[in-house]
């Protein structure tokens, strides 16, 4: 019993019994999290390190739980303040962090395929948590994990995801791992949002139409609007995204069934979803949060597992 | 291959184990039966199911503990995580571990491990229903045992809970 791969690099090269493992492990975890003492000592010979060369909130803290929740050493490293800005390469620092006998690098970048590289040039097992605008397994993990709570299965819901889908690494990880798992997907969201031929690529449905897309769905992924990845003008203005393609309690309302609502984090409150549905009784954001560090306590205990 | 309990046997042994079990500790709030994930199991439901017979008026205690996470070979063999469900305290109480086979003793020593995260119990027995005497690997023996046994290391022990039996071979 072992993961096919040795390192988590994006949900594209993982098998859907590799996906199946995780989440069932997960859920074993989920149970440890919920005893008076919340940790277990299986990696207590492990050292972790996790490179933030970009800005995170939920996804560090959950990592860092996680390894600390497994008994695991961690390190902590952000590119701001570290030798980064005096000009050391990405792979003379991994090296000489690795030299100090580190076994498992945790890596967000900002540059797409930045883990990939890595895994060519060092024998640590990498994870990824977030590349540019290309994957972020974990949090497509936590999001299938979330959803097999709520409604049992994966195989045949229909799920949603909403807004951003160009610059979402989340909405690339959370296409692969769904179509694995036999889900139905469809993105939907302005078409300068939405990338030209992702229905022939991926084999999703495509929809411009908002209040189409939630009455089709069992489940709406709502994904936030990424600024700061925008260089050029895709839609007029935060407010007009909001009036056409905002998740709204109204709406929600107006259909016929009752839908789950999700959402990655952070909020951009009022314009990709308001807040009374980011905060009402459909919303499983919170419990996606929840589910994060189970998910990823699985990740690194699997990975700590495969012999090379 | 080796029967080395029949039926019968095996009925019995687990009927004197559960009368030795209580023999000394009337008081059934005190005591709390624990078993291990997964071969424990069955071994363990049959004990507390007997001990339950013999005190119908009395709830007796029985949780069943996985040691996967604890276990000290996560760098060398993954094992599959298996449900915990301890739905009561084992603050100050008296534990009796159950497990079918005791050979290298590392199963337990991951156990002790674990329950030291659920509270810190008044005393922890340990009871099998099989002890292979040699090539223990940690300084544990046990407080009840069904029947002990001299074997090889190449040798396998295996309680077969559809045949009712254990072999050897």
């Amino acid at each position: 019993m072992q993961l096919s791969t040795k390192h988590l690099l994006g949900i594209k090269n993982l098998l859907p019994q590799d996906i199946s493992l995780i989440l069932s492990t997960a859920a074993q975890f989920k149970e440890v999290l919920q005893r008076p003492v919340k940790k277990v000592p299986s990696l207590r010979d492990v050292t972790i390190v996790n490179l933030f060369y970009e800005s995170s909130t939920r996804t560090r803290i959950s990592f860092e739980l996680a390894e600390k929740r497994l008994g695991a050493d961690t390190i902590n490293f952000t590119a701001s303040g570290s030798s980064v800005s005096k000009g050391e390469t990405l792979l003379d620092t991994v090296n000489n962090i690795l030299s100090m006998k580190v076994d498992m690098v945790v890596m967000r970048h900002s540059a797409s395929g930045a883990p990939h590289f890595l895994a060519k040039h060092i024998d640590a097992a990498i994870v990824n948590a977030g590349d540019g605008i290309n994957e972020h397994p974990t949090q497509a993990l936590l999001d299938a994990f979330s959803i097999t709570e709520k409604l049992g299965s994966l195989q045949g819901k229909k799920i949603v995801l909403l807004g951003d889908i160009m610059h979402s690494r989340v909405a690339l990880s959370n296409i692969y791992l769904l179509k694995k798992m036999g889900a139905e997907v469809m993105v939907a969201g302005p078409p300068t949002l939405i990338p030209k031929y992702i229905h022939e690529a991926l084999d999703v449905q495509v929809e411009y139409n908002l209040k189409k897309a939630l009455e089709w769905c069992d489940v709406a992924n709502v994904l936030r609007i990424q600024l700061e990845r925008q260089n050029q003008v895709l839609f007029s203005s935060l407010r007009e995204y909001n009036l056409a393609y905002g998740v709204s309690k109204k709406l929600l309302d107006g259909l016929k069934k009752e839908i789950v609502i999700m959402h990655p984090g952070p909020i951009n409150r009022g314009v990709e979803i308001d807040s009374d549905v980011a905060d009402g009784s459909q919303s499983i954001i919170l419990q996606q949060v929840e589910n994060g560090v189970a998910v990823r306590m699985a990740v690194l205990y699997l990975l700590a597992g495969v012999k090379s | 291959m080796e029967i080395i309990l029949d039926k019968q046997q095996l009925h019995l042994t687990i009927h004197r184990l559960a009368h030795q079990l209580v023999e000394n500790q009337i008081d059934l709030k005190e005591l709390v039966f624990i078993g291990l994930q997964p071969r424990g199991l069955p071994v363990s439901k049959l004990i507390v199911e007997t001990i339950q017979a013999l005190f119908s008026n009395e709830v007796v205690k029985y949780g069943i503990l996985d040691i996967t996470f604890y276990r000290d070979d996560v760098r060398y063999e993954l094992h599959k995580g298996t449900k915990t469900d301890i739905p009561f305290s084992i603050e100050g109480k008296k534990v009796v571990l159950i497990d079918d086979v005791l050979y290298t003793g590392r199963t337990i020593r991951a156990a002790l491990d674990a329950l030291q995260d659920f509270g810190r119990p008044q005393k922890v027995e340990l009871c099998v229903l099989v002890n292979r005497r040699f090539n223990r690997e940690l300084p544990i023996q046990p407080d009840y045992c069904g029947k002990a046994i001299d074997t090889l290391t190449s040798q396998k022990v295996k309680v077969e809970w559809d045949k009712e039996q254990v072999i050897l071979y």
